[in-house]
């Protein structure tokens, strides 16, 4: 997604100023992704001219207020109904660094397996300290950010275990 | 910090000749005092022969193992069972516990078979209960207890008394995601709070990135390990 349907979103039920929509593109996306006000009426600017956001009377006539129109309404619904999908062709990095290390030979993939494990755990292990230090109460965006981290993380380590399992095989072996 | 867990060159075969299996292939392992270290790796790696090993539940074929500076290629059997009611506790996946007995009970039994007094029994089960947060319902049989409350109980049965080392194979295993998490924090909480090391087999990132310490086991080999960190900030 770009800063352009984060604002068609917030747009949704009431018009707002740049500056509102600053700051709540920030709270709404968990503090990772911080704007200045620039970049907003930039976009808001962009939208204004597709035809998706039109300038309207707000609470402060001195501040420019926007709203969506019938075609932002349109152009958000549909945001909101397409699935984000990763193909074709997925391009993660790790898998494509993978995928060259076996072309070099099971060693070498081995080895950027290995290494590659060890930096991801020891990131999880990172995040997670960080997370019992920063803020024992965050807010429930902090908290599905950090989620959707902790998950991706264990996504791509049991990734990293399924190759290392295929590359190995499993015949003989004991627990 | 002293080690309270020395593998040294460890080799461990099962059977002989053509149908030998070589579940450990030279491992060297340190685990300091209140260490709380997570082994990973592959099924068929040798992780919980690496636990059975440290527990003296089986013995190495090569290469010397101490726990608590003893030896425990030259102790006789007499010797390992006391180590392994004294010194060392298991958690296991399955939680092992005896349905007919409560979960006081259950925690006071390695205490009684060592010849300890009921009091005295009591007195220890109640603390170790205390500290993995359990002080109700503990003249309950296990049945009567959740997946995660059982293995509180397992785990307090592997603390009771003063014992330095817990080595846990898999103890989130049969647990849900909740379940498990308190499970892990508790045995994270350990070292710190009692001194306890700890050595965890499995194969969650999630509950390893709890630990210090990562060893990764490919083959019966160390293939990586981190560095110890700081268990401050645990």
């Amino acid at each position: 997604m770009s800063v352009r349907e984060g604002l068609l979103a917030l747009l949704a039920d009431r018009p707002r100023n740049g500056h509102q929509l600053k700051l709540e593109f920030e709270s709404a996306t968990g503090s990772v992704w911080p704007l200045n006000v620039g970049q907003v009426y930039t976009t808001l600017e962009r939208l204004e001219r597709d035809g998706l956001v039109a300038r309207t009377n707000g609470d402060d006539a001195a501040q420019k207020h926007y709203e969506l129109t019938a075609a932002g309404r349109e152009e958000l619904a549909a945001w909101w109904s397409m699935v984000p999908a990763d193909e074709p062709p997925p391009r993660d990095e790790l898998m494509l660094k993978v995928l060259f290390a076996l072309a070099q030979g099971d060693e070498r993939a081995l080895d950027v397996i290995t290494s590659h494990r060890t930096a991801l755990l020891s990131l999880l292990q990172q995040r997670r300290r960080e997370q019992r230090a920063e803020d024992p109460d965050p807010d429930l965006a902090t908290d599905f950010v950090r989620d959707a981290l902790v998950v991706r993380a264990e996504a791509d380590l049991r990734w990293l275990d399924l190759c290392e399992a295929r590359l190995t095989g499993r015949k003989g072996r004991i627990r | 910090m002293t080690s309270i867990l020395e593998f040294d060159d460890v080799v461990k075969s099962y059977g002989s000749g053509q149908t030998e299996v070589r579940a450990l292939r030279g491992v060297t392992l340190d685990v300091a005092d209140s260490e709380f270290v997570a082994v990973m790796g592959p099924s068929g790696c040798g992780k919980s022969t690496l636990l059975h090993l440290a527990g003296a539940l089986e013995t190495p074929s090569a290469g010397s193992i101490r726990v608590g500076g003893r030896e425990l290629a030259g102790m006789g059997a007499a010797d390992r069972s006391e180590l392994r009611r004294n010194d060392v506790g298991y958690v296991f996946q399955r939680l092992n516990l005896i349905p007919s007995l409560t979960a006081i009970e259950n925690v006071m039994l390695p205490l009684e078979l060592a010849g300890g007094s009921y009091r005295n029994a009591r007195g220890m089960a109640l603390d170790a209960l205390a500290a993995v947060g359990l002080d109700v319902r503990l003249d309950r049989y296990p049945d009567d207890f959740s997946g995660g409350q059982q293995q509180r109980i397992a785990i307090a049965r592997a603390i009771v008394g003063e014992r330095r080392l817990l080595l846990a194979d898999e103890p989130t295993g049969s647990l849900d995601t909740a379940s498990g998490d308190e499970v892990i924090e508790l045995l994270a909480a350990l070292p710190r709070e009692h001194g306890t090391a700890v050595v965890l087999v499995t194969h969650e990132p999630r509950f390893a990135s709890w630990a210090d310490r990562f060893v990764f086991l490919r083959d019966g080999r160390i293939v990586d390990e981190t560095v110890a960190t700081s268990g401050a900030a645990r």
